[in-house]
């Protein structure tokens, strides 16, 4: 273990500590997700397979993409929580309580209301950039998981060459011991 | 701190120049970077986190936190911006400024650029006027910077270039797919494609290897060190000769003056946040057209009480930069190899010549587009998520070549940065405000180019194509250029033909600012040869004067 091994495994603590003490409102105990309840990540998950649907390559769901979220909105996006509890909340009414519950069709007619609802279309507008990234950008902010995104276009997964100290597959960049 | 010869601010691409011109040539120089110093290693090839998509910040400073400004949009509602959000203009914090990023091409401006206003007139709305020197003057620190960086390509074959004394240093890199396809269509279009100068290390040269053509290249440091930037060439250089000191994390509030207006150095803030004070015998200030705008307008005396050479109200105004414009092609077959940097062949056809049109550009194909990056880049009707997207991004991602260049804009007197009236950085700073728009004229040539792109997309035989229109809004970001003017007519310029700001013995500016219009190519090797002009003027005239009148 070198210095800077060291260092990097100190400064991931700290801000995990930092995080988890940020989101003591939301995140659900003995869950993965910092920010989301249960629910509300099966409420995403669901709409996010709407936005990127699984068909021969995974969807968003399988590409962690709501993990992706979840963590950016404990640090980069953190101004966007309320907006996240506030639509999702939306959405679940849309489909009448409970939207990862409800039937494909009627998923479907609260999806249609959620983009056209002058409410809701903020959310919706910013929920598919976000989705395009989990989905589409690098495995090491905890979406594109296994690379799912970039073996479906081709891309070969090792992002460079000459890099293979750290080990990337584990989305967090870690040096490999 | 003990007094030097020289301070510089800012260690870019025109800041290491001249720092490595006067310490090799025995003048004592301190420079002053706001940012920090970036190795290869420091970056993680983040594709959401890096100088050209910066959802997730950016790696080349400045940081987000304390470092604001204030953009007004085109209805005149005004927002406070973060440097990682698209509207703040944002070039780069740190040594190599913008060249530690950048995609390298190292573009010669044509020698019709310097003479915009005598070869097309005026120009209703614009301050379209001709540069206070020529491409001669300029081209032997073309080649200067050439020979010193380091470019590599092949522009024999460019019948529409200025004249030139030497080659390039380096030979081209071997042609990508795209390349192939493209240059072989620019043929049987009779146009007049050629090996795009980079700087870039195509084979060893000046101690460090070449190009790896990853895809990881514009918007992120380079891997093996490559890339030529001022962070790997002149500053390195200028540190060994024992007479350059560079001073990170360190922040100019204002150069400072006594009381006939003679600058005595700068106030600056150190790495912990302590107010320094730098005498100097002069200044250079080189932190490019934004930043380098807003410190000689924080920069006030009884003489000059809006800010140094800001006598007729020009530092600030003319913000340019390049509003790119283009077309996306389909092809059948996949034209993606995974080589980079992607960008290879261009054409210099378009850059003049064009029927009713003041100027063009300069059209290549693009560096490698990553996988986000692509997603808005699919054609115009493609729904923006479901199944229908996700199927287009299969379709399209490894069949699309995409050609650009950066439309020459009309220069605009209310494009500009000012001080803002409340907002502060950190250090309570004035900020910069940033408000302006395009020129309709240069609308019209970004649109003509992007159908020029077209064609020679449709002639390489792709199957569908798209086109990428220009913007409406004030362009600064890496090409940012033109806020201090240089001009022979003190009440229409901020700086003389040396960059030597009007009123004032002893400060100059040495960057982009200065640019009169911007050329219709990338800006960064004709900074770093106006930085070579420029140094030659104030070693000469030191000696001799030490700028007292």
């Amino acid at each position: 273990m070198n210095v800077s091994r060291t260092r990097r495994t100190f400064l991931g603590a700290a801000a995990a500590a930092a995080i988890s003490g940020a989101a003591g409102c939301g995140g659900a105990r003995g869950t993965t997700w910092r920010v989301f309840s249960g629910h509300e990540a099966r409420t995403l998950d669901a709409l996010l397979e709407w936005i990127i649907p699984e068909d021969d390559s995974p969807g968003a769901r399988g590409a962690g993409v709501s993990h992706y979220i979840d963590r950016q909105l404990s640090t980069h996006f953190r101004e966007h929580r309320q907006a996240y509890r506030d639509g999702l909340a939306a959405t679940d009414r849309l489909a009448g309580g409970d939207f990862a519950g409800a039937p494909r069709k009627q998923q479907q007619a609260a999806l249609r209301k959620l983009q056209r609802d002058p409410a809701t279309r903020p959310f919706f507008n910013l929920l598919v950039p976000h989705a395009m990234q989990g989905f589409y950008g690098n495995p090491r902010h905890g979406g594109n998981r296994d690379f799912a995104s970039w073996r479906m276009l081709g891309v070969p997964p090792l992002p460079v060459r000459g890099r293979s100290q750290y080990d990337l597959t584990a989305g967090g960049g870690n040096a490999k011991s | 701190m003990r007094k030097v010869d020289a301070v510089i601010i800012g260690a870019g691409a025109s800041g290491g120049v001249v720092a490595k011109e006067l310490s090799t040539n025995g003048i004592s120089v301190v420079v002053l970077e706001r940012g920090r110093w970036y190795g290869p290693n420091d970056d993680r090839k983040d594709d959401l986190r890096n100088q050209r998509t910066s959802i997730l910040g950016n790696n080349s400073g400045p940081e987000d936190e304390g470092n604001p400004r204030v953009a007004v949009d085109a209805q005149g509602r005004e927002r406070i911006v973060l440097p990682s959000q698209g509207n703040y203009s944002n070039n780069a914090a740190c040594v190599g400024g913008g060249t530690l990023t950048y995609g390298a091409m190292a573009w010669r401006y044509h020698p019709k650029d310097f003479r915009m206003r005598s070869t097309y007139g005026a120009l209703e709305g614009s301050t379209l006027d001709d540069w206070p020197i020529s491409y001669d003057d300029l081209e032997p620190y073309y080649e200067k910077a050439e020979w010193e960086i380091g470019v590599s390509g092949d522009d024999s074959a460019n019948p529409f270039k200025g004249p030139r004394k030497k080659p390039l240093p380096m030979p081209p890199l071997a042609l990508n797919k795209e390349c192939v396809i493209l240059k072989a269509a620019a043929g049987r279009l009779k146009l007049h494609p050629f090996d795009l100068p980079m700087l870039r290390n195509s084979v060893p040269y000046n101690g460090r290897g070449p190009c790896m053509r990853c895809r990881w290249c514009v918007g992120f440091p380079c891997e093996v060190n490559a890339k030529c930037g001022t962070q790997n060439t002149v500053i390195p250089k200028a540190l060994a000769t024992g007479l350059c000191e560079l001073r990170l994390r360190s922040m100019v509030k204002e150069i400072q003056f006594d009381q006939k207006g003679h600058a005595t150095g700068v106030a600056y803030f150190d790495e912990h946040d302590r107010l320094q004070t730098q005498e100097a015998d002069f200044v250079v200030v080189a932190g490019a057209a934004t930043e380098t705008a807003r410190l000689l307008l924080n920069s006030k005396h009884r003489l000059w009480p809006t800010g140094a050479g800001n006598r007729y109200d020009w530092v600030g105004r003319n913000l340019q930069g390049h509003t790119y414009t283009g077309a996306f092609g389909y092809f059948e077959e996949v034209v993606y190899d995974d080589i980079g940097p992607g960008a290879g062949v261009a054409i210099c056809d378009f850059n003049h010549g064009n029927p009713g049109l003041r100027g063009g550009a300069m059209l290549a194909n693009e560096f490698i587009r990553l996988p986000i990056q692509f997603v808005s880049m699919l054609p115009p009707r493609t729904p923006r998520f479901g199944p229908a997207h996700k199927e287009a991004m299969r379709k399209y991602y490894r069949r699309t070549i995409a050609v650009q260049g950066p439309t020459q804009e009309m220069p605009m007197w209310h494009s500009r940065v000012q001080l803002d009236p409340k907002v502060k950085d950190r250090w309570g700073i004035p900020v910069l405000r940033i408000s302006g728009s395009q020129h309709p004229h240069t609308i019209e040539i970004g649109t003509a180019m992007a159908a020029k792109a077209e064609m020679w997309l449709k002639a390489a035989g792709a199957a569908e194509t798209w086109r990428k229109l220009p913007g409406h809004n004030v362009t600064g970001g890496q090409h940012q250029a033109g806020t201090c003017r240089m001009g022979n007519d003190p009440k229409a310029s901020v700086a003389n033909r040396y960059g030597q700001v009007h009123d004032i013995d002893n400060v100059f500016v040495a960057d982009g600012s200065l640019h009169v219009t911007n050329g219709g190519f990338n800006p960064a090797l004709t900074i770093m040869a106006d930085a070579y002009r420029i140094s030659e003027h104030l070693i000469k005239t030191w000696r001799g004067t030490r700028f007292r009148s």
